[in-house]
């Protein structure tokens, strides 16, 4: 087995108990794990840092914007003095005070100007690395998905996956501007005009800021608890959404049984709980908000009073007084930001880990150093003694115990057997979608362990059972494994899997979208135009995950007989439960419980008189004596 | 994208497909029929919204009053010359008591629309869905979950930022009024002077709009088009692994991210240019006010409290102007999104209790149909003139090929639609003469495609039938043999199914939908066999299932399988909404007609039979 540290290498077979990936309740995952995480915050900085000029012009310019900010007041204060005329100790003549009116006029309106132009500058390149690095984790996701082996996959829900490369990337992307640039911007705001305040007045300073650690810490807390509250309350409403939209889906059943109050009590109980919720977070953050307002119009009151007292004794003057009020008007919204700017601190935490969790991990399938490409002569496909078991490997979790078998180009191997026999899983070990655990699997006699992914896929097609239709044209869909194949070979596996004639008649042809959101096909028809697909680049092996379950007996009579053209080259597998599908097959294994308890042709295994006769028995229909699905002239060899 | 480069004409490939944005994002922004309805959805909490309105109006006063009162402190208690102590003392006094009305006030009104939206919109959401629960299954099958979902969801939604707004934008209102009036009484000249930057403001924004919303509009749509792809790449992955399409997706993904990429930098640039505008204006309206104000200062025609005052409220001036244009957004939204809650509020209930309705007690389990003719669209019926018996506890196959009318017979038995000509009596009862509720009590159904809800085993089992006991459950589970696979189960009859019970197999979901339909215990059973192929170990624990179920109950079973057909009493074939055959298997097959064609060919299901195929058997039945 390759190396891996994944956790899921430890799991149990059971795919219910394992999720593969941390999987508690966000909220409560948040209420348990609050913490800051250094490494990672540090790490998406360094994405940030990355991108040194939009990071310098960033950061210069929120200290620029800042610094723009802080003078504003100043002025003002001049202004107020001036126009009382007592600059200079009330020596001032009134052209000087005009004079000194104009130029605080001025430099208010240009230090406003660039005020407004440094902040553009920040939040735009501020956004801007943000987007960047969005980007840049988009793809490593996109690619880390495509990569990850299918045992992560079954355990995994796509759901969680998607939440993670949506919302907890955007929760990560967000953290340069809300978090890092924010940071910056308030500890030169409140930093620098703590310093200018105390100059002015060291009195009426710490008076003016006494507001600033209250609302501070008061926002942050705050802000933490809704946080909280909120992904509470998602989840609580993801309760109603599944509530109702399994109600509509399943409406029928809902309403055969008459169940329509039975599910209105539960979608109440589950509206009463969300609404529980909802409210006591409208009280929290209410209470927070007014509390912070009333606490910056408090501190305003106890500058009046004091400021007043001082100018009425004569120790300060109107101006001065009028820069504190002024800076106070200023600094109330950064210190408001205090909470955002830890909220995003702790999201970027805990969605970063969330990500990166999936980016860093390490696929179990994986090509070995400088492997070489598969070398295709014959096409021999051979299964060696092998085992196989998705969790640790004892005997009673086995799912392939001591598998052994070989087929060749022009030959066609039959494997049947129970559900949970195991079949299934020797479809997906011939792509190496998992990795033996005992034994071998070779093609020509390589280790497919030991030849490129990418070189052993190509040779290898399975057509599996869930054929996925991918939101894209027919053609797209049938070019899936080569897109640049043209129109003629598409037609012509389409054809074979007797789909052509279905698409034909379509009014938009090869063109019509399927998938999601284009035209629903019957499940028969997804299957042939998996088939299709599977066919299309002319494998060397071929395997059919009982892929044509679906497909009635006469269309699948039709496609294994268009098959048979390019048979000769080609190694084939059939996996079904229907013998009609597989009973012409060079040999066939009888599998069970993971072991081949019955090997031969058709007509060995019918004389031995074992499982295969009995199930032979039990598909053809009592009293009739003329066999499965009567077998075209000819056919069965 | 070295990948894509291929000298070959351009890859068939795409990945995340367009998004229709059918979903309009702006409307109007004020629908009268809207906001009416909308106000029956208040009336609950009218007085709470009274209450919080008139916190509003004296928190925006108290707003202004502000600096006002610094204004009256400066003038009248510190300006050089009157200086007084005690009147400051006053003053500092008042302006405690603002503050803590300011407070009182705001507490109040954020509290009180705050619950009453959050009232409003479980209410809100709470009618839909009981509505839901009683239109026609037409219109159900008519139209696609997602987009009820999303009626129930996003639209719900994008009211609650507009209700728990709305009252705020009444506040920001009075205070930009409040405001204006203010300096312009302060001192006219000066007042008019510094909001002569207003239009300026109103004409940027008028040019910076449209193309703003474009902006936004195309960013949006770049991140759900990558989303998309990244869904489809999750969703979609083992086919991907499987046919090495790792590479072509990753160089078309990269394309759509960097797509997605470029369209926010191009947003971020159209939200951020308003920054430097708003700043340079504010600026602009300060310079006038220190500048010219402060010569009427000197001049001895104006207050210096004036003038600070003035530049106070230029301040505070532009964030009601900037929530009010965010609110302007939250209104067509919400409108839009009213239109489409109020379409699925007024959809028609087609099938309704009689207000006379009996409530049927006892049932002894028949069934007929008397010349029935039903279907779903106007003179399109899919039923004609169909008329059968089925006596108690009889088993009746319905057979025919797809779209002979089959399952709607079946449906019009629960009376999931009323038909348009003649009736159908379930114990002797025509079925619109009784309580829909007590008709469910003795029809039970089993439906093609088993569907499970999420929870326990156990639950799943004893479906809206609560009171069933934990014995009743285990014996019906036993009945189908479906107990032995559920023990096996992590926990039992404990587990949860997820994802609608994903981890089961279809045989076994199966299984799990007929013990449901055992512990109903109705005496008429209606089954909808499943067409998609089980493997046959399970066919035949299904068949003995079946047998189970169907003991001491009258069935009506769409049969597909010939097993399942010759365990019937009598078998029926239906083609093209009406009766063509009625009898036993060996009256049927020696009548020689569709049946014994279609038995013939040895399909393993007869929907498999074309119509052609079918046409040309009636045919040949009819001629014999």
């Amino acid at each position: 087995m390759s190396s891996t540290t994944a956790p899921t290498d430890a799991a149990p077979t059971d795919p219910i108990g394992d999720e593969g990936l941390s999987g508690t309740p966000r909220a409560q995952q948040f209420a348990e794990g609050n913490k800051l995480e250094v490494g990672i915050l540090w790490r998406i900085t360094r994405m940030g840092l990355a991108h040194r000029w939009r990071m310098a012009l960033a950061a210069g310019a929120t200290v620029a914007a800042a610094f723009f900010q802080l003078f504003i007041p100043r002025y003002v204060g001049e202004a107020v003095d001036s126009a009382q005329g007592l600059l200079g100790a009330g020596a001032a003549s009134p052209e000087m005070a005009r004079e000194a009116l104009f130029a605080a006029g001025m430099m208010v309106l240009l230090f406003s100007v660039m005020r407004g132009l440094f902040t553009l500058m920040q939040n735009y390149h501020g956004e801007g690395i943000g987007h960047c690095i969005g980007y840049e984790l988009r793809l490593a996701f996109y690619e880390q998905v495509q990569r990850l082996s299918f045992s992560f996959h079954d355990k995994v829900h796509t759901g969680d996956l998607i939440t993670r490369g949506m919302l907890d990337l955007e929760g990560v992307r967000m953290f340069i501007s809300t978090g890092l640039i924010r940071t910056l911007l308030l500890t030169v705001l409140i930093g620098g005009s703590a310093y200018l305040l105390m100059n002015t007045n060291l009195t009426l300073g710490l008076l003016a800021l006494s507001f600033v650690p209250f609302v501070g810490w008061r926002s942050a807390v705050a802000r933490l608890k809704l946080r909280w509250m909120w992904l509470l309350m998602q989840e609580r409403l993801s309760v109603i959404t599944r509530r109702m939209e399994e109600n509509l889906t399943g409406i029928r059943v809902v309403r055969a049984f008459s169940a329509q109050k039975f599910e209105l009590e539960q979608f109440e109980t589950a509206s009463i709980e969300t609404l529980k919720v909802a409210i006591k977070r409208v009280t929290v953050r209410v209470a927070n908000t007014t509390v912070m307002t009333f606490a910056f119009f408090t501190s305003m009151v106890l500058v009046l009073w004091f400021g007043g007292l001082q100018v009425v004794d004569g120790e300060i003057t109107v101006g001065v007084l009028a820069e504190v009020l002024t800076f106070m008007m200023i600094l109330q919204m950064p210190v408001r930001q205090i909470g955002m700017m830890v909220n995003s601190f702790a999201r970027a935490s805990t969605c970063g880990s969330r990500l990166f969790e999936v980016i860093d991990r390490d696929p179990r399938i994986k090509d070995q150093e400088a492997a070489p490409d598969l070398k295709l002569e014959k096409g021999v496909l051979r299964f060696e003694d092998v085992r196989f078991s998705f969790g640790a490997d004892s005997s009673d979790t086995r799912v392939l115990d001591g598998v052994s078998f070989s087929v060749g180009p022009g030959e066609t191997l039959g494997i049947v057997g129970p559900p949970g026999s195991g079949k299934s899983t020797i479809a997906h070990l011939v792509p190496r979608f998992y990795d033996v655990t005992g034994g071998r699997v070779t093609i020509d006699d390589q280790d497919i362990r030991e030849v490129s992914l990418e070189s052993l896929r190509e040779a290898v097609s399975v057509v599996q059972q869930d054929a996925f239709l991918f939101t894209a044209s027919i053609e797209n869909n049938i070019a899936y494994g080569d897109p640049w194949s043209d129109g003629e070979r598409i037609a012509r596996a389409n054809r074979s899997a007797q789909l052509h004639d279905y698409v034909a008649k379509l009014p938009a042809g090869y063109e019509t979208l399927v998938g999601e959101r284009g035209v629903s096909l019957s499940g028969g028809q997804r299957q042939r135009l998996s088939i299709a697909r599977g066919i299309l680049s002319d494998p060397s092996i071929l395997v059919f995950d009982d892929s044509t379950a679906a497909v009635d007996a006469a269309t699948e009579r039709r496609i294994r007989m268009a098959l048979r053209e390019g048979q000769d080259k080609r190694a084939t597998v059939i996996i079904s439960h229907r013998l009609g599908s597989l009973m012409h097959a060079n040999e066939i294994l009888f599998v069970e419980a993971g072991r081949v308890v019955e090997r031969g042709s058709h007509d060995a295994l019918m004389a031995q008189g074992g499982r295969y006769h009995d199930l032979y028995r039990l598909q053809s229909r009592p009293g009739d004596d003329h066999g499965v699905e009567v077998a075209a002239p000819g056919e069965a060899s | 994208m070295s990948t894509l480069e291929d000298s070959r004409h351009p890859p068939k490939a795409v990945v995340g497909s367009q998004v229709s944005q059918d979903e309009e994002m702006f409307g109007r922004a004020f629908d009268g029929r809207v906001i009416r309805r909308f106000m029956g959805f208040c009336r609950s909490y009218r007085v709470a919204l009274w209450i919080a309105i008139v916190s509003v109006l004296i928190y925006t006063a108290t707003q202004v009053a502000i600096p006002l009162v610094i204004l009256y402190a400066i003038d009248n208690a510190l300006v050089a010359g009157a200086r007084d102590r005690d009147l400051l003392e006053l003053v500092v006094l008042v302006f405690g008591a603002v503050v803590v009305l300011n407070f009182g006030a705001n507490f109040l009104q954020e509290n009180l629309v705050g619950r009453a939206a959050e009232r409003v919109l479980i209410d809100l959401r709470r009618a839909m869905f009981t509505h839901l629960q009683r239109v026609s299954l037409s219109f159900m099958d008519r139209t696609e979950v997602g987009r009820l979902m999303s009626r129930l969801q996003s639209d719900v939604n994008a009211l609650q930022e507009f209700l728990e707004t709305s009252i705020f934008a009444v506040g920001d209102l009075v205070l930009l009024v409040g405001i204006v009036a203010v300096l312009l009484s302060l001192d006219f000249q000066l007042g008019l002077l510094t909001l002569s930057i207003v239009p300026i403001l109103f004409v940027m924004r008028i040019i910076w709009l449209p193309r703003a919303r474009e902006a936004f509009m195309k960013a949006r749509e770049a991140n759900s088009v990558a989303n998309g792809a990244l869904a489809e790449a999750i969703h979609g992955v083992r086919t991907v692994q499987g046919m090495v399409r790792e590479k072509v997706n990753f160089a078309l993904y990269n394309d759509r991210a960097r797509q997605n990429m470029l369209a926010h930098l191009r947003a971020a640039k159209f939200a951020q240019i308003n920054v430097p505008i708003v700043d340079t204006l504010t600026g602009g309206a300060m310079a006038i006010v220190i500048v010219v104000g402060g010569n009427q200062v000197l001049g001895g025609t104006l207050d210096l409290g004036v003038m600070v005052a003035f530049i106070f409220y230029i301040q505070r001036f532009f964030d009601p102007i900037r929530s009010l244009t965010l609110q302007y957004s939250f209104m067509q939204r919400a409108m839009v999104s009213g239109q489409r809650i109020l379409e699925v509020l007024d959809v028609p209930i087609a099938v309704e209790d009689k207000p006379d309705a009996i409530d049927m007690k006892e049932c002894e389990g028949s069934i007929e149909f008397e010349n029935v003719t039903f279907g779903y669209v106007k003179d399109q019926p899919i039923l004609r003139n169909v008329s059968f018996k089925v006596a108690p506890g009889e088993t009746v196959a319905l057979v025919g090929p797809t779209g002979s009318g089959k399952t709607s017979a079946t449906a019009l038995v629960h009376r999931f639609y009323d038909i348009w000509e003649g009736a159908v009596r379930v114990g002797g009862h025509d079925v619109r003469d009784v309580t829909q509720e007590s008709l469910g009590q003795h029809v039970a159904m089993v439906l093609q495609e088993p569907f499970l809800f999420t929870g326990t085993v156990f639950d799943n089992i004893r479906f809206r039938c609560t009171d069933a006991s934990r014995q009743a459950v285990i014996d019906a589970a036993k009945a189908v043999g479906a107990h032995d696979f559920i023990e096996k189960l992590p926990d039992g009859y404990e587990t949860i199914l997820e994802q609608r019970g994903a981890n089961l197999s279809l045989g076994q979901r199966q299984l799990l939908s007929f013990a449901r339909a055992i512990v109903a215990d109705a005496k008429i059973l209606i089954l909808d066999e499943a067409t998609a192929s089980i493997d046959s170990y399970t066919e035949m624990q299904i068949q003995k299932a079946l047998a189970k179920l169907l003991e001491g109950r009258t069935g009506l079973v769409i049969a597909h399988r010939l097993a399942t057909i010759r365990g019937c009493d009598r078998i029926i074939v239906l083609q093209d909404g009406e009766k063509r055959e009625e009898g036993s298997h060996d009256e049927l097959i020696a009548a020689k007609g569709m049946y014994a064609g279609l038995y013939s060919l040895n399909y393993a299901s007869f929907d498999d039979v074309s119509d052609e195929l079918a046409d040309g058997l009636a045919d040949a039945g009819a001629s014999t």
